[in-house]
């Protein structure tokens, strides 16, 4: 077990509406979808039309460079609808459900694995996508040794999940899923745990244990990389999410594709904040039926964190990789006066230029209101109080901004992913898109250099 | 409020996208969004954000300004019938000093802000809200009786030149309040220096002994201030530089709000004051033998140390950077107080010296950063 992190710059915004305590199953999803855009850095490939029926666990698109890694459904049905953007580009593949079959597999005894027979399995059975690689945050590339696979259980962000309930009735595929892991690499997987709690997190075996303390971001598994043991030029990493590991344990143990996602619907605009169970990709509505959510206002529907999910509508579909959903009120109304400093303090703010730090013990509320106009940098320091690594971030987003790639690299590009800006979307003056900026030099790092 | 807010909007309308003065939006919006933070909501990125953006930020420097200001004013009409030797009171002297110091408040944003619209409509950006704080710094540090087109043309090469050419808001060198001063000082010397100008209405007045203290002493003259008049600042000087007290006022609200950087005031206090003593030991002149916590509460340091240094755009950048460049104005503060009797004042080439300097700073930290992390990766190749 290693010594543990402590994270001290950062912010905990305690929001309205956290999940309680109750696992509800959701009400049935006539359709479920998989969106192209949830896999950064992936061009799909269909490997279905529009019509056609597919089994649970057939696959639906691959990634177009590497046709080894699968997508597959979480459910068997119709392929109702190909949705696609601008340019042709697939937005969302919409499957219909029915009760059809659900494809098995064949596992090989346990002890006859290796990792080459597990990663075949893995991409054969559509799990492998549940893996992601840093740098840059993309599929994880099948040829590789990580250097090590991080599972963080220490969520930090805002309303965000407590792993621990989550995935209380999982213990034993959770423990079998990390065995799994544990042929892919040399060294044991990084589990890092909140150091301030003790459950059975901490008596999972074949880990390396990395208690962590401290605030958002100490959850995201950039920062426990860089204090852990940091990504160097050419080394890769990977990262499972928890319940991804419950959903390999559980394929190595039945043979059959799991695509569980147990959803924390949280938020100030729901009115019963709960832990639902689903699987990905299905309707937002099918959770909502459960929760309720408070119509009298328009509401912003996000899948995942306030600071790093992405908007969807409310008649749409959850994202692959969430584990929570939040739903928080619109903010498109006007503030008079509302730039005076200690004006309007019910917004929760990490300036001294408001009182808002007085009043949030019992959460605040928010809504998705700009507070302000874009504007140029000017205030300085104010990144670096919300961003915990050893990396100067206004100086890697003008690096970003000007396209410098040897820049990038030398300021650190390699060691974070957009969703490690979200404090700092929130937290600057100027109102500078900086997780947009990041996730643009992290594109044309992938074209230039790879 | 929703009287007013449709009526904004009504008034809005030409200037929607597609509408015939869509270019002039940025001029409309400039008012609209004084008036109400806008209705935006978020796009990309964090949904939620916090309730802090420039405007905020510049108006607490504002509120910072008004202690510094408001003395300032009263100062003006004390030094004036102090000289003249009428008798007074408060409100004559406040009175006196309103009616040289609003002129100047006006002309300097009016001329600043026309220049600021005019390049926000002509590259399709909003008005940014630096000038709000430029603009009433740029009469506060110049001699009370220097006359209004000095000013208008002195703000206008600040903004032309220290601002927009570099393009504009977060990307200037220089400081644009002080590079309006050291425009003004370079090319009108003999309104911006001596010791007819510091009092106002002093030229016209026969026997008035005006001078500054730093001009005195430049001049190897002997002070007959003490350290509480310089502190609290009833003495000749520029128009709100002259009260260290309500300057410390105004730097522990920029301190508490986090507005201002307290490295670099720290940094600069400590830097003049180690100079300033070392030159105390030395002893040769009375300049060098000028107490240096005289050095801290005369002229304009106090008041260059914490509204000009601490501007975020011209100053280094870095935490580490801000140490380094804040200890270094402070010690050519001094230095050129010091050693250079036909600048007696040293605050503002100190500060416009290291504004130029500043990117050397934070480069070189930077390359700290970014070496570590190199070594880093060799060390990491050496062991594979």
């Amino acid at each position: 077990m290693s010594a543990g992190i402590r994270i001290h710059r950062g912010a905990t915004i305690n929001l309205k509406g956290q999940a309680e305590k109750i696992l509800s199953d959701a009400s049935p999803s006539k359709t479920f979808a998989l969106k192209p855009d949830n896999f950064f850095g992936t061009l799909p490939r269909l490997m279905v039309k529009e019509g056609e029926k597919i089994a649970e666990g057939a696959p639906v698109f691959h990634v177009k460079k590497d046709p080894r890694i699968v997508f597959v459904s979480p459910v068997s049905g119709l392929v109702k609808e190909v949705r696609r953007g601008a340019k042709r580009k697939i937005l969302k593949i919409i499957i219909e459900k029915d009760e059809g079959e659900k494809l098995s597999h064949k596992i090989p005894a346990f002890k006859s694995l290796d990792k080459k027979s597990v990663t075949d399995i893995l991409l054969k059975t559509g799990a492998w996508p549940f893996i992601k690689q840093r740098p840059y945050g993309v599929m994880a590339d099948p040829d590789v040794i990580p250097k090590s696979i991080y599972i963080s259980t220490y969520a930090s962000a805002p309303l965000d999940v407590d792993f621990e309930f989550l995935l209380k009735n999982h213990k034993e595929d959770f423990q079998k899923g990390i065995d799994v892991l544990n042929f892919l690499v040399d060294d044991p997987v990084s589990l890092s745990v909140d150091a301030t709690f003790s459950g059975f997190f901490q008596n999972i075996k074949g880990v390396d244990l990395l208690p962590i303390k401290g605030p958002h971001p100490a959850g995201n598994v950039s920062v426990q990389i860089h204090k852990n043991n940091p990504l160097n030029v050419g080394e890769k990493v990977w990262e499972v999410r928890p319940e991804d590991v419950v959903n390999i344990g559980k394929l190595f143990s039945s043979g059959q594709f799991s695509a569980q996602r147990t959803v924390a619907v949280a938020g100030e605009s729901v009115l019963q904040p709960q832990y639902v169970k689903t699987t990905y990709g299905a309707q937002i509505s099918s959770i909502t039926d459960i929760s309720g959510v408070d119509n009298t206002q328009q509401n912003r529907f996000i899948n995942g964190d306030v600071l790093t999910g992405k908007a969807e509508a409310s008649d749409g579909h959850l994202d692959f990789y969430n584990n929570l959903l939040t739903i928080i009120p619109e903010g498109n109304h006007y503030r008079m006066f509302g730039w005076l400093p200690f004006m309007d303090n019910k917004i929760p703010s990490l300036s001294k230029t408001s009182l808002s730090w007085l009043l949030g013990n019992k959460g605040y509320s928010v809504d998705t209101n700009m507070n302000g106009e874009e504007r140029a940098f000017v205030v300085t320091g104010e990144m670096e109080k919300v961003f915990p690594m050893d990396i100067y971030p206004m100086q890697l987003l003008k690096a970003c901004m000007a396209g410098d790639i040897e820049k990038m690299e030398a300021l650190g590009i390699y060691e974070v992913i957009p969703e490690d800006f979200g404090l700092i979307d929130y937290a600057n003056t100027s109102k500078i898109e900086a997780q947009e900026i990041i996730r643009e030099g992290i594109e044309l790092m992938i074209k230039e250099v790879g | 409020m929703s009287f007013l807010r449709r009526k904004l909007d009504e008034l809005k309308r030409p200037f929607a996208k597609g509408q015939k003065w869509e270019k002039y939006a940025p001029a409309i919006n400039a008012f609209d969004t004084f008036l109400f933070v806008p209705n935006h909501t978020t796009h990309t990125g964090a949904h939620i954000r916090d309730a802090v953006d420039l405007k905020r930020t510049m108006v607490t420097v504002i509120i910072a300004l008004m202690p510094a200001l408001i003395y300032g004013i009263y100062n003006t009409g004390y030094q004036y019938y102090i000289q003249t030797g009428e008798a007074f009171t408060f409100l004559d002297a406040f009175i006196h000093g309103s009616w040289k110091i609003v002129p100047m408040i006006i002309v300097s944003y009016v001329v600043g802000l026309t220049i600021e619209f005019i390049f926000a409509v002509y590259r399709g950006h909003e008005v940014n809200e630096g000038y709000l704080v430029t603009g009433l710094l740029i009469p506060m540090i110049m001699p009370v009786d220097i006359p209004l087109w000095m000013v208008a043309i002195s703000v206008a090469f600040a903004v032309l030149i220290a601002k927009e050419a570099f393009g504009g808001t977060g990307m200037n060198i220089l400081n644009p309040a002080l590079t309006a001063r050291a425009f003004a000082f370079f090319a009108y010397p003999t309104y911006m220096s001596g010791n007819k100008v510091w009092v106002s209405e002093a030229s016209t007045i026969d026997g008035v002994s005006g001078e500054t203290i730093l001009g005195t002493l430049a001049a190897g003259g002997n002070v007959n201030y003490s350290f509480f008049e310089m502190f609290q600042g009833s003495i000749p000087g520029s128009i709100a530089e002259t009260s260290a007290l309500f300057v410390v006022i105004g730097a522990l609200i920029l301190i508490a709000t986090g507005v201002g950087s307290w490295r670099i005031m720290i940094g600069s206090v400590l830097g003049a004051a180690f100079v300033g003593f070392l030159f105390n030991l030395w002893g040769a002149n009375a300049l060098m033998s000028f107490s240096w916590v005289n050095h801290l509460v005369v002229g304009g340091f106090a008041f260059g140390v914490v509204f000009m240094a601490t501007d975020p755009v011209s100053a280094a950048q870095t935490n580490k950077g801000k140490w380094v460049y804040g200890i270094l104005v402070g010690v050519f503060c001094i230095l050129i107080r010091v050693f250079n009797p036909a600048y007696p004042e040293g605050v503002m080439l100190a500060i416009l010296l290291m504004n130029v300097f500043a990117p050397t700073i934070d480069h070189y930290v930077v390359q700290g950063n970014i070496s570590k992390r190199k070594k880093r990766w060799a060390n990491a190749l050496k062991t594979t």
